[in-house]
């Protein structure tokens, strides 16, 4: 694999009243597994259903039942790990992680707290081309969902629909690498790409199924260095953890309002405590969650219901066989096999699909003219329509069809964007548009003539110009191209007026 | 290792178990003798010894990521104090 070089960003500098701060950030990712049914029951885990209609008796907790774990998302967090250069542990284990709250009937979740099933992994966070960080991950483990709670339907009453409830998450923990509000967003943004990519998550982030909890800290220059240097947290200062984050935009927000809450703290000669807070997007601030306090004494122990987890390397290794290309190797192969900026194949690579879309338009052609009508033409109006790659209106070899038929010379690129236009609204097949529209451009060397003859013929002046200022033949060619209906050749018809007013 | 009252009382409400205040001392000393009775088993050596997760030998059952249950709203909620439009509900709970 072609990997592309890059430098550190800098960490995120916050101006104290006294003096500078630099940030110090983790995140834990909560990624629900993509998978037709439940971690422990046979319920599905579609989205949208009526209230407590994907539940069975297991994700009741009613008593008796036993959990029997899928299979399918074993599989996944196993490829996720393999996705994220992780090991794989061969044996895992489940344990019980013990706190009542009205959506969760067992008053346990079951996770994987002593025996994950992933280990050490790595993520290559992206700020821009030239620029990235390799990001820790200390582990992935695999654990259940909970139900959801409304609070608005009634003033007395929280309304629990337990659908969620058991739902297969993977829980993704970084190390404390990150260190920036920038970087973190970017983090989340790399990691909902590479689960996209492998299919174990759909990533959307509005119906929850990625859900991030944010620890932040700050120290002064120099600190974080040392804590890398000796792995000695002293260094650090004192983490309060942001739970629930669903929008990048709220995570940069919220870590940036916390980094300065702390920096206060600190400055006026108090200390941080350590506490898990809420970020209220509408006021813009982060708040404690007091009740969640006494519930951090979770009392785990290993689940008895479930033996430990053994897999076979030989199904990790098949399993790593079938792995897709990644966003890393997929960018790095774009800029060297099409010679495009990293930038363009960041672009090209942010979605498998667009990738796909383009790779099948570049196929036999230029690489950079089809990322430039990719990414120019198509996504630029797939934007402006709200429209996605899988649903555009032009297919790749629709597009593909128009790019022949500018390197045949057969249209100009300013008719080419008129035709790109005629597809996107009418379809149909570029080469049958063209002929049947008298599309075509105009390479008939006499009809150019005539035209270029006429339009000298009938502007004395300008010819008497351009004599002074060669410069001016453009307009001549202007005239021209409008004569003709932008049908002649650009080309054909510069050469052709160069050569009539002798400015060669 | 010894458990006190308020340890006592502190597990009791963590487990939501309500024990009556009484109740307590006589609680903590019981559990006090469990949790020795655990530490003379820690007496034994056990270096080099796998744990043993099953006294056969059985391996974790897996079953295919296939529906195979749900849709049974009534049933769910059959047992529910209180349940209205499909839902359970419950004594307001706010964060």
């Amino acid at each position: 694999m072609t990997e592309l070089a890059y430098t550190e960003p800098k960490p995120k500098v916050i101006a104290g009243a006294k003096r500078d701060w630099e940030l110090v950030i983790g995140m834990e990712v909560h990624a629900q597994i993509a998978s037709n049914s439940k971690l422990f029951s046979g319920a599905s885990t579609h989205f949208g259903a009526e209230p407590n209609s994907n539940v069975s008796l297991v994700d009741a907790a009613m008593p008796g039942m036993l959990p029997v774990v899928n299979e399918f998302c074993v599989e996944q967090a196993v490829r996720t790990g393999l996705g994220l250069k992780a090991q794989i542990n061969l044996m895992s284990r489940f344990d019980r992680k013990n706190y009542f709250y009205p959506d969760l009937p067992q008053g346990y979740q079951i996770s994987q707290l002593y025996h994950p099933i992933v280990g050490e992994g790595e993520i290559l966070v992206d700020m821009e081309p030239g620029i990235a960080r390799k990001v820790r991950v200390e582990r992935i483990h695999i654990e259940q969902d909970a139900g959801k709670s409304v609070h608005d339907m009634d003033p007395e009453m929280s309304f629990v629909d337990l659908n969620r409830t058991g739902i297969a998450l993977m829980e993704i923990v970084s190390r404390p690498d990150i260190r920036g509000p920038e970087e973190a967003a970017e983090y989340v943004r790399k990691l909902r790409q590479i689960l996209r990519y492998l299919g174990t998550c759909d990533g959307n982030m509005q119906e929850g199924s990625l859900r991030a909890d944010v620890n932040v800290s700050v120290c002064e220059p120099g600190a974080y260095e040392r804590f890398r240097e000796t792995g000695d947290f002293s260094h650090l200062g004192t983490r309060c953890e942001i739970k629930n984050m669903n929008s990048m935009r709220f995570i940069q927000q919220a870590i940036d309002y916390e980094a300065r809450r702390q920096i206060a703290i600190i400055e006026d000669g108090s200390t941080v405590d350590q506490e898990t807070r809420l970020y209220d997007p509408n006021k813009g601030e982060t708040r404690s969650m007091r009740s969640k306090e006494e519930a951090h004494d979770y009392r785990y122990f290993p689940c008895p219901d479930l033996l430990p987890l053994t897999i076979e390397q030989a199904w990790v290794d098949e399993i790593k066989a079938g792995l897709p290309e990644l966003p890393d190797e997929k960018k790095a192969r774009f800029v060297t096999s099409y010679g495009m900026t990293e930038y363009d194949a960041g672009v090209l690579t942010a979605e498998v699909a667009s990738a796909n879309y383009f790779e099948q338009v570049a196929k036999g052609r230029d690489g950079k003219v089809a990322a430039n009508w990719v990414i120019n033409e198509l996504f630029g109006r797939l934007n402006k329509e709200g429209v996605s790659v899988k649903d555009s209106p032009i297919s790749a070899d629709q597009l593909g069809g128009i790019i022949d038929l500018i390197a045949k010379g057969d249209i100009s690129g300013k008719i080419a964007k008129d035709l790109f236009e005629i597809v996107w609204t009418e379809g149909g097949d570029p080469a049958e548009i063209v002929d049947a529209r008298g599309m075509k451009q105009v390479t008939d060397m006499g009809a150019i003539e005539a035209a270029v003859d006429a339009v000298i013929a009938a502007n004395p002046d300008k010819v008497a110009a351009v004599q002074e200022k060669p410069s001016m033949a453009g307009w001549f060619v202007g005239q021209v191209m409008k004569e003709t209906g932008g049908k002649a050749n650009p080309k054909a018809v510069n050469e052709m007026i160069q050569k009539k007013l002798g400015i060669v | 290792m010894s458990i006190d009252k308020d340890t006592a009382r502190r597990v009791a409400h963590l487990a939501r178990i309500e024990v009556a205040e009484e109740a307590l001392e006589p609680l903590a000393a019981s559990l006090s003798k469990i949790l020795d009775f655990m530490e003379e088993l820690n007496e034994v050596d056990i270096d080099g010894v796998e744990p043993m997760t099953s006294v056969t030998p059985m391996e974790l059952k897996r079953r295919v990521d296939e529906v195979t249950d749900g849709n049974i709203q009534d049933k769910i909620l059959a047992n529910a104090p209180d349940a209205r439009e499909g839902f359970f509900a419950v004594p307001k709970v706010v964060e």
